[in-house]
């Protein structure tokens, strides 16, 4: 399904969720093809609909598009939702499941979009997008999360050779039949690779710290939240979503083990986890 | 100490109890907040119409036993702190009588 405008179109699908984008542009199709390698692949029914138009970087008069600002924002517009920054202005209709953007050629900036659209699509659905590694172990993944320089990429790099890597830097999470599952991401970090697209049932996140020796301590329900309240992706100043963020963060810290990890940078930590874990 | 104020939980937060700990979610800022015993009992009187004199002496002397005047004067300071984070409005007349808020 493409229209007369747009006649390119590829479907990206990220935790089962499948986003058609239109465009005019073949080479954003195909630069968007390698930005999302192994999460690309034609679906007859598309869950959303985005068309996209390519605006030069150089247009000046373009004042949502000024190639300048940073922040990000996310704005409630009646029933739409509004997704802007320097390099992108998009909106979305979560009734007609159907979006339009404007942004600059750039993979990042698409790349933007789908996350901060995902973070909104999911809260209504009691997942989240978190900052966090995520890997598969035995059928079970596991979350690590932290700030910045905590290792979630060092760990995901130290993880067995026959573990799947969900994704070294955002992970995303989905509430299905009262069951929380990891999904993996395109969306890499460090580690510049694509994660497996697959899923598999959480069984655990763990708050990161190094040190000279690997220990898991359980965390009280507070911590558990906080945890993970501070690592959710979001960005809408909306009271009702806030609301539902924090709700789904709260369900999930009563649901899934919320621990805090201790390591020691080499790959004797990953015996903490397996069967038992 | 002259003037009256009065609180008032203020709309664009989420306030959650978990086991005995009140948390607070800032829309404004995606803050997380956790309050202490005293300043859960401001939100938790927060209707916007009753002194803080009278939630000091109610609900804060007894369960601190502490007299009412230091009460109040902390009270107070907790308040205006709890209204810069947005958690709270503060105001000289009860809000239902349309008070400007701080």
């Amino acid at each position: 399904m493409t229209d007369n405008a747009r006649p390119h179109s590829l479907d990206v699908g990220i935790g089962g969720v499948h986003v058609r984008l239109r465009t005019d542009s073949p080479d954003f199709i195909t630069l968007m093809a390698d930005r999302f390698r192994g999460f690309v692949g034609h679906v007859d029914a598309p869950d959303h609909v985005f068309d996209v138009d390519i605006v030069p970087v150089t247009y000046a008069e373009d004042e949502s598009l000024d190639g300048i600002t940073t922040e990000v924002r996310v704005l409630r517009d009646g029933p739409k939702w509004r997704l802007l920054c320097g390099d992108f202005d998009a909106e979305w209709d979560p009734r007609t499941r159907h979006g339009h953007v404007r942004l600059h050629p750039s993979p990042y900036s698409l790349d933007s979009v789908l996350r901060i659209l995902h973070t909104v699509m999911l809260a209504e659905q009691g997942g989240m997008l978190m900052h966090a590694s995520s890997v598969v172990l035995d059928g079970k993944a596991y979350l690590f999360t932290g700030v910045s320089g905590a290792g979630k990429t060092t760990i995901s790099r130290l993880a067995p050779d026959h573990a799947h890597l969900l994704t070294d830097e955002m992970s995303f999470i989905r509430l299905e039949d009262g069951e929380y599952f990891a999904y993996g991401t395109p969306f890499a970090g460090e580690l510049a690779t694509p994660g497996a697209n697959m899923r598999a049932p959480l069984a655990g996140i763990f708050l990161l710290a190094q040190g000279p020796d690997n220990r898991i301590d359980p965390l009280n329900a507070g911590e558990g939240i906080r945890a993970v309240m501070a690592n959710i992706l979001y960005f809408a100043k909306d009271d009702a979503l806030t609301a539902k963020v924090f709700d789904n963060a709260i369900a999930l810290a009563a649901r899934v083990p919320v621990k805090r990890l201790t390591f020691f940078p080499d790959a004797r930590v990953w015996d903490l986890f397996g069967p038992t874990a | 100490m002259s003037t009256a104020l009065y609180l008032l939980r203020s709309d664009n937060v989420a306030a959650r109890q978990i086991g005995e700990e009140l948390m607070i979610m800032s829309a404004r800022d995606s803050a997380l907040f956790s309050l202490n015993e005293t300043a859960a009992i401001l939100w938790n009187a927060a209707d916007g119409s009753t002194p803080l004199a009278e939630i000091v002496s109610r609900d804060i002397c007894p369960a601190f036993d502490i007299d009412a005047e230091t009460a109040l004067r902390d009270a107070t300071e907790l308040a205006h702190g709890l209204a810069e984070r947005g958690i709270l409005q503060v105001g000289n007349q009860p809000f239902d009588a349309g008070s400007a808020s701080t």
